[in-house]
Parts: structure tokens; sequence; C-alpha cells
């Protein structure tokens, strides 16, 4: 019984893991067509950062959750500078655009191996969030719960700008229709920074308060970012629902599988994507044609 | 036509001749290396260059080519059970990543091709009791065709070679057919060829199983060039080290994917002997090419030298302009 509580726990922390990165990859994807292979690198150079952050190396320490969001802003800054230096370049040629993510990918993390070497770094639980919480015979892990809370928290965060705020208007009219958007007057080439932005901001974050669970090592990001593919494809593109149940049931998968099945884990993961992609190829949730 | 049948004669003279010019034998295993990922860069080019559809999951086609061949020795079989059993799984294969991949094309089709090629990179590296994870599997012999050992560097470079030869003239061959013009029809213009009456659909598969031939060929003088296979050769940076050789000489045209793969087997090695950061440059040299020569160097240093023979033939008179439309 506790056996699969705790991986039921485990299995949500993951999904909501998982949807902090995804929901960015899947905002960027909606509103500049193209799918930022970077993500996975921001995630990862969120968590070194973070760690660097609150292990005192750089001499002074910062508290885990001040550190999460100092991460944040500096990764955001990172995504940013990147959409203006160069993809702005390649405006409208959607392949180059998605090569030089590509190739900015390895150039990251060959620069994150160089920076804190190959040996993987463990992450303790911040002060005060290492306990348990007992239920009847179960005990569940605190720290866990908070990610799932935090996730929620972002979840309807993220939903009420999208719905509810004038920048997130204008999101959704370019990802509903970027010309057009154009016509009216907002500056989509301005939404694309800010989006990309906002979404390397998320992936940093969610790269930290990641870290003490999955622990931070060089291919980090080759593994995360597969696992945002597979739940945007799931959710369908630039649906921030479809990117939240996307990431719940990857999270499931992945951890029932990895438990029961492990040498086949990986690849029970992508069963379901190849289920929607031959049954309902726009996504669970997705308007448009993927 | 004479001189193109020249040209031909003396490049594959040329290509004969390199074990004789250089006769020490790292470099003529970096040859075989380049004629090798030629035969792989030629097969991605079918789907990149002349089908429009930008695979980034190649390198695990490649992969399991390779391992069905370690696989089958391991198990005892023989090298032409094991060659010829690699073809067909690498085939089964491509047909399945086909059948999913084409539900889509453009940016979607990438990002299929990636998570598939993630999977079976995933595969070799966790399900341990086939594959043996992260420490690979070694192939203890290469084989003897009609008896001629190929276990020194020049025996081995001129079985790739001709390996290497007919893989260029089926792909000539291919792009030049009715098929090949199709083909090319559904990259430029899909919708127009399927009111003509083509089937869009099965002429990319077809594009993708000759695709996935060539790629399973280049797959298996793989694993008997390097004797060892592990997940490496099918993760990502694989498949756009591949994609680079497409793109970085010139996608859609037949000599660019045979000078890009030279281009990176050479800077992969010259600079490896340097520095260890070769995924570094791998990126730095992708968005390089991305940005500031996207055509490729073939096409590139075509018209660079068309434009140096206009010059040098002397001032023509310009062409007119186009009429401008009343």
């Amino acid at each position: 019984m506790t056996f699969w509580l705790l991986l039921t726990v485990n299995s949500v922390t993951f999904g909501g893991l998982l949807f902090l990165l995804s929901a960015g990859f899947s905002l960027i994807f909606g509103l500049m067509r193209i799918p930022n292979l970077t993500h996975g690198s921001m995630f990862m150079v969120g968590a070194y950062l973070g760690t660097t952050f609150f292990s005192g190396a750089l001499g002074f320490t910062l508290n885990f959750w001040v550190a999460a969001i100092v991460t944040a802003f500096e990764v955001a800054v990172l995504g940013a500078l990147m959409e203006r230096l160069l993809l702005r370049r390649l405006a409208g040629q959607q392949l180059a655009q998605v090569l030089v993510t590509l190739g900015v990918s390895f150039m990251v993390a060959d620069l994150c191996l160089m920076a804190w070497g190959g040996d993987p770094i463990s992450v303790e639980t911040p002060p005060g969030l290492g306990g348990f919480i007992r239920v009847g015979t179960a005990a569940a892990p605190l720290y866990r719960l908070a990610i799932i809370a935090i996730a929620v928290v972002f979840a309807i965060a993220l939903w009420l700008m999208l719905e509810r705020t004038r920048l997130g208007a204008m999101i959704r009219a370019g990802v509903d229709d970027p010309q057009m958007a154009r016509v009216v007057g907002i500056r989509v080439s301005q939404l694309f920074t800010i989006v990309f932005g906002l979404g390397a901001a998320l992936a940093g974050f969610a790269g930290v308060i990641g870290a003490p669970i999955l622990s931070v090592y060089p291919g980090l990001d080759q593994d995360m970012l597969p696992l945002a593919l597979v739940v945007v494809i799931l959710g369908g593109t630039g649906s921030l629902l479809g990117s939240f149940v996307g990431s719940i049931i990857v999270g499931f998968i992945y951890n029932f599988g990895q438990a029961l099945v492990p040498e086949l884990a990986y690849f029970i993961l992508f069963l379901p994507m190849v289920l929607v992609l031959v049954l309902r190829p726009q996504g669970l949730f997705g308007g448009q044609v993927l | 036509m004479i001189a193109r049948g020249i040209a031909i004669a003396i490049a594959i003279l040329a290509l004969i001749a390199v074990p004789y010019a250089i006769t020490e034998a790292y470099y003529v295993n970096i040859a075989s290396q380049i004629l090798l990922y030629a035969i792989f860069a030629l097969g991605l080019n079918i789907l990149v260059g002349y089908a429009g559809l930008v695979s980034l999951g190649h390198a695990g086609l490649f992969g399991v080519a390779s391992y069905a061949v370690a696989s089958l020795l391991v198990l005892g079989y023989g090298h032409a059970v094991a060659i010829l059993a690699a073809l067909v799984i690498g085939l089964l294969f491509t047909a399945g990543f086909a059948a999913l991949a084409l539900r889509a094309t453009g940016i979607s089709f990438i990002m299929i091709t990636l998570a598939l090629g993630e999977i079976l990179w995933g595969l070799a590296y966790r399900w341990i009791s086939l594959t043996n994870g992260d420490n690979g599997v070694n192939v203890a012999t290469r084989p003897m065709p009609f008896g001629i050992a190929l276990s020194s560097a020049n025996a081995f470079y001129d079985m790739t070679l001709i390996v290497f030869v007919v893989a260029v003239a089926a792909t000539a061959i291919f792009v030049r057919s009715p098929f090949g013009a199709a083909l090319a029809g559904t990259r430029d213009q899909p919708r127009r060829m399927n009111a003509l009456g083509f089937h869009v659909w099965m002429i990319r598969f077809g594009a993708f199983m000759f695709s996935g031939l060539l790629t399973a060929v280049a797959g298996i003088l793989y694993v008997y060039y390097n004797r060892f296979i592990s997940p490496q050769t099918l993760a990502l940076p694989a498949s756009a080290e591949a994609l680079l050789m497409v793109i970085s000489g010139g996608a859609g045209t037949l000599l660019g994917p045979i000078v890009g793969a030279a281009l990176v087997v050479i800077i992969k090695n010259v600079v490896s002997a340097y520095v260890v950061r070769w995924n570094f440059m791998l990126g730095a040299i992708f968005v390089a090419i991305v940005v500031f020569m996207p055509e490729g160097l073939v096409p590139g240093m075509a018209r660079l030298s068309r434009s140096a023979w206009r010059a040098m033939s002397g001032p023509k008179k310009v062409l007119p302009a186009a009429e401008p439309k009343p």
C-alpha cells in the first residue's frame, strides 16, 4: 500500500516538474511554431546555477527559494538573449531556427560539462521540507508535495495570465494568427522575446526545484527534452491544459514504468505518444493539426 | 556527357589510389570513415534534400543495423546471416519510423523523428539484457567475402569504396528516375502532386525506405569498421552530426553530402586531436553554417565559381531585367 501511494506521489511530482518544463515549451511552439530544442538545456543550466548559488561555491550562500528565483531570472535573460541575437536573424525560417536551437543545445551541454565537471551533483532537500506527512499508516515526503503545490500554483497563475491579462490576450492572438495580430497593432516579435524568456524562466526554475529529486548531471538536458517533446505531442501544441494533462500522464507512465519494468521504462513512455499520433495527430487538446 | 564520364572515372581512380598515396593506416582508416559516413549522409539527404523532410532520428536507424549485426554475431550466427538480417531489421524499423513520422511534415516531422530516435537510444542504453547497456557490444571479426580478409586498413577501405560507389550510383539513378522527380514534386508542391493523382504519402514512404536502406548499409559498415557498438552511436548528437554533413555540404545535391561527410569527419578527427570539446565545435559549426551559409558548401562554391568564371571570361552584356508587367 505504501509502495503504491509513494509511487503515485512520485508520479504526480514528476508530472508537476514536467508541467513547468513543457508549459513554456508548448507556449513557444504555439507562438513561434518551432520546438525549442534548448529547453532541456535551460532546465539543466537552471539546475547547475541553482546548486551553485545555494552550495556556497561563490563565497555566499543563498536560500534555496531565493536561489531558484534568481536562477529563473538569469535563465530568462539567457533565453531572451538567444531569441534576440540568433533566432531573430532567422525570422520566418523555421527549419533554420530549429537547427540553431539544436546547435546551441550542444554548445550549452559542453560548456556545462566544462564548468561543473562530469560528476553528478546531489542536492539536499531545502531545510524544513525534509520530513514526511503521515496519512494513516502511509507517509508521503513533504518536499514532493511542495513541488506538486508549486506546479498547481504556477498552472493557475499561467492560466490567469493567459486568460485574464492584456499580455495573455496578445499571446493568444499571436498563437491564433500572427499576421492578423500584427495587423491590429500587436508587436508579435516583442511577444516572441517575452514568451521565450518566460519559457526559459519556467524551465530554469523547474531545474532548480527538481534538483533535490533528480540530482544534477551531464545529460540531464537530453533526458528531459524528449519528455517535454512527448508531453507536447500528447497534449497538443500551444495548449496549457494539454501540457498539464500530458505531464501528469507522462509522470505516471515514467515512474510506474521504472518501478515495474525498469529496462523498458523509456520505451513504454513513448507508447502513448505513438497511440496519439496514430489516432489523434493534433494531440489530445490541440486545436491545430500538429 | 563525355566530360562527366571522364570526371567520374578520374574520381573513382583517385579514390582507389588513396591508400597508396597515404600509406599510414591511421589516415586510410579516416578515409574509410569518410566513405561510410558519406553513405549515411547520402541516405539522410534523400529525405532532407529531395523529400524536404528533416529527420533527427536517423542515428537510431543507423544504430539498429549496427546492433543487429553485433548481437547476431554474439549469438553465434555467421557474417552473411548477420548482414542480411541487419538489412531486414533496419528496413523493418525504417518502415515503423516512416509510418509514424509521415503522419506529419515540416517541424512536426522533426519532433517525431527526434522522439523516435531517442526511444531507440533509450532502448540501447537501458535494455541491458539485450544490448549490454553502456558497455556496448564487441564484434570479434570482420567478414571474409570470397575469402578475402578485411582485417587490414587497406582491404577494409577497398571494400567500403565498392559499397560507396554502388551507393552513389544507386542514389544517382534514384534521384534521376521518374520516382525521384515525383519525390521532388512532393517536396515543392505536395497539393498539386496530390491533385495530379500522385500518392504523396506512398512516394514519401518509398523515399524513406530507400533512405533507411542506405542508412542500414552504413550502419553495418560502421560496426565492422569499429568492431564495437555502444548507445552513443544512436544518441541525438550522432543524428545531428549526420544532418550537419548533409546541410554543410548542400542538401538536395548528390555531391553535397559526400563533401559534408569528408568535412565533418576531418574536422572531428583534427579537432579532437587538439581539444576535447567536439560537441561544442559541432554546435558552433552548426549555428555558423545555418546562419551564414544555409545553402551548404557545394551550391555555395558552385555559385562562387560561376561568378568567377563570368568575371574571367570578360564583361558580358548584363541580362536585361524582366520586363515589368503593365
